[in-house]
């Protein structure tokens, strides 16, 4: 980042854009024909899939069942990472959720698990995902906005009162600042009286795709990926049960990516923080098990089935083989979706309600382990109390009214979803491989390549809803030429940003500065070191260090990333 | 538009902290495929850096691309820091994103051109930028 803005000069076309795995038969033309013909007869999955009109047991002829499918809970784990999945526990149902303040997400929180929610989703604010405090003057007008503001260990102790984290598990969607909300989650959970090895939950602490998809990178990549490892390496001693890390597809999916490209660059990524974790020094049987992973499931229901099938398969596959895994624990793909995101519409917003349900069907059919379903207002703003309920109504109405939970992998066996999970799997293969020819994650990342081919993607997909090539229902069909009006929404109390700034100043006054001092100098040598940061950054937090203070002994060492801009 | 320039030039701007850019990169393909020279900032621009490149790079429209629910304060700036480099009059400023239909006057009083809320079609947007500046242009008199 810096003043400097690069001239990006109009080129004659813009940048070829591969298709996902790169496969001849992958970048097949989108059928040119009429809508109406194609709405009804789509011969492509939203990847680009071509698809029979039937398929047969000839469709499978190559697919090997006790190789390829075997059995729920055992490698390669393409029907399910337990043998008898939901009948023994349902999936954690997990509504994103931060409102302004701690307390005011505090009372949404305790809102949703008196309403049946089995776990929390903790959405932090924007200045606290990039380690700025709520009175820094380029943070004010985003404090609270996306999510709750946590400064200190303050807020995090007001996040989580009278909430039992024996019992209920959390996760939270932080990357850049994860070491410092792990370790502030951590403190809280001490001062409960709960031992960190009983804490199950998750942190997402996944930079690589924030710098290609998400935007809330801080540090380049060297120093990032050692925090990432510290975590992680702290969390196999001393939090045995908590997913140090959630190696996100989601994000790319968001910004534009198919599924089959969503899936590709999640696992290529979680392959460099095995590898970084191996580097370290760490076994991997030691650590593979603790990662998880999160995705996105669009509306192409059968292509996101085969996506979890073939993702579980995949990782499984590279697991054992590659890296040498043996603990079925450590080949396990176990991962946690959303649903609603860019398929959410602002017109006809009912309509994202029938979405999501479907979305999360599809979810449920695949194996997923933790599910959060985005509410209807969510293209307008965040949800309001209502809009919120009725998301995770959806949930509940399809894990106890539809009967899909009480049969593992439903699906296993239909030549369609065998075929279509064993062509999801070659594709994401050939991306994952394309990617490391080309030198790895981290290097199409830092070179743009990645950003490129989402973006090109996003356009793509937008022509085609603009040309009515691709059908939304309620958009470019079946609109109404009326605007929506009278949508209640959610509306940010914009004296909280204040409250905060105040609430701040009085931890600065009161806290103990001796100790603030002596902590962030701690901090500064460990990370001029190669010691692990987890102690010297929960010691920091434990004296009431402002999440800026802590970050910003890490930018003084660490630097700043620098964005590739290219179009 | 400046009188010896044969093309609009943009520059597509994400201020304040938000860090979802498949809005802001659409638009700016679609512009370039209509023909407009288009300087894309980055992410995480303050309101003063924004001013500054606008100047830099001589634009003749700016589009903002807000998700987080800041716009109204983020759009005021960078309308006061324009005006405050003397270059208020000249470009026009447009803005898209997450945004509520309550604020769309409120945009437009501070003197935001077009506002384009989620839902917008993307052939609007070079169609609304033609036009912004077409309606400022002193330099072609």
């Amino acid at each position: 980042m810096g003043s400097e803005s690069r001239a990006d000069h109009p080129r004659p076309s813009r940048p070829r854009v591969e298709r996902a795995g790169g496969a001849p038969n992958n970048s097949a033309p989108r059928n040119r024909t009429a809508p109406e013909s194609e709405s009804r007869d789509q011969p492509h999955t939203s990847s680009g899939i071509a698809l029979e009109t039937v398929y047969t047991p000839e469709s499978i002829a190559a697919i090997d069942a006790r190789r390829d499918i075997g059995a729920p809970g055992q490698f390669p784990f393409t029907r399910g990472v337990q043998p008898t999945m939901y009948r023994s526990r349902l999936w954690t149902m997990r509504q994103y959720s931060g409102l302004a303040s701690a307390e005011e997400s505090n009372a949404r929180y305790k809102f949703l698990l008196e309403q049946g929610q089995t776990g929390i989703s903790v959405a932090l604010d924007l200045p606290t995902q990039l380690g700025m405090d709520s009175d820094d003057p380029n943070a004010i007008d985003e404090v609270g906005r996306v999510g709750v503001a946590i400064d200190t260990l303050a807020d995090m102790e007001r996040l989580f009162s009278g909430i039992p984290l024996e019992r209920v598990s959390a996760s939270f969607t932080v990357n850049s600042t994860a070491a410092i909300l792990l370790a502030m989650y951590f403190a809280v959970a001490e001062q409960q009286g709960v031992p960190t090895e009983k804490l199950t939950g998750t942190i997402q602490n996944d930079i690589l795709k924030e710098y290609a998809a998400r935007g809330t990178w801080i540090f380049p990549p060297v120093p990032a990926m050692r925090l990432i490892v510290d975590t992680i390496e702290y969390c196999i001693t001393h939090a045995p049960r908590f997913n140090p890390i959630s190696v996100a597809g989601a994000h790319f999916r968001d910004a534009g990516a198919t599924a089959v490209q969503e899936l590709a660059f999640t696992l290529a990524d979680g392959i460099s923080y095995v590898q970084a974790c191996i580097a370290r020094g760490l076994k991997v049987d030691d650590f593979a098990g603790q990662i998880s992973f999160y995705f996105y499931t669009h509306n192409d229901l059968f292509e996101e089935v085969a996506k979890y099938r073939a993702g579980r398969r995949l990782w499984a596959r590279l697991m054992k083989e590659r890296f040498g895994a043996k603990d079925p624990r450590s080949q396990m793909f176990r991962f946690g979706v959303v649903c609603g995101g860019s398929t959410l519409t602002a017109q006809q917003p009912f309509n994202n309600i029938v979405r999501v349900s479907y979305q999360a069907l599809a979810s449920v059919l695949g194996g997923v382990q933790s599910m959060f379903t985005a509410a209807w207002d969510e293209a307008y703003a965040i949800p309001t109390e209502q809009s919120a309920e009725l998301a995770l109504r959806t949930q509940q109405i399809l894990a106890y009214e539809t009967g899909v939970a009480n049969v593992v992998d439903p699906l296993g066996g239909s030549y369609y979803i065998e075929a279509l999970t064993d062509k999801v799997e070659a594709e994401a293969r050939a991306i994952i491989d394309r990617v490391e020819r080309l030198g790895g994650m981290s290097a199409c990342i830092q070179n743009g390549t990645i950003q490129r081919e989402i973006a090109g993607e996003a356009y793509s997909h937008q022509r085609r809803i603009d040309s009515g090539e691709l059908t939304v229902v309620g958009v470019n069909r079946f609109a109404r030429a009326q605007p929506e009006h009278g949508i209640e929404l959610y509306e940010m109390d914009t004296a909280s940003a204040l409250r905060q700034a105040e609430r701040l100043a009085k931890i600065r006054r009161e806290r103990d500065q001796q100790q603030v001092h002596q902590s962030l100098a701690s901090l500064r040598d460990a990370a001029r070191g190669s010691v692990n940061m987890m102690g010297p950054i929960s010691d920091a937090v434990k004296a009431y260090a402002t999440i800026g203070e802590v970050c910003g002994v890490l930018r003084d060492e660490f630097g700043t990333f620098q964005e590739p801009l290219g179009l | 538009m400046r009188a010896d320039r044969k093309a609009i030039r943009v520059l597509v701007a994400k201020p304040g902290l938000d860090g979802h850019d498949r809005g802001a990169k659409i638009v700016a393909y679609a512009l370039r495929d209509a023909g407009m020279e288009v300087i894309y900032t980055g992410l995480r621009q303050s309101p003063e850096q924004i001013v500054a490149a606008a100047v830099q790079e001589d634009v003749d429209a700016i589009g903002l691309s807000i998700l987080s629910g800041a716009h109204l304060s983020l759009a005021e700036k960078v309308i006061k820091g324009l005006a405050q480099a003397g270059v208020g009059g000249e470009i026009a400023v447009l803005i898209g994103g997450t945004i509520p239909d309550k604020d769309v006057p409120v945009l437009q009083a501070l003197g935001i051109a077009q506002v384009f809320p989620t839902g917008t079609a993307l052939g609007a947007i070079a169609p609304a930028i033609e036009a912004a500046v077409a309606a400022r242009r002193p330099r072609l008199g």
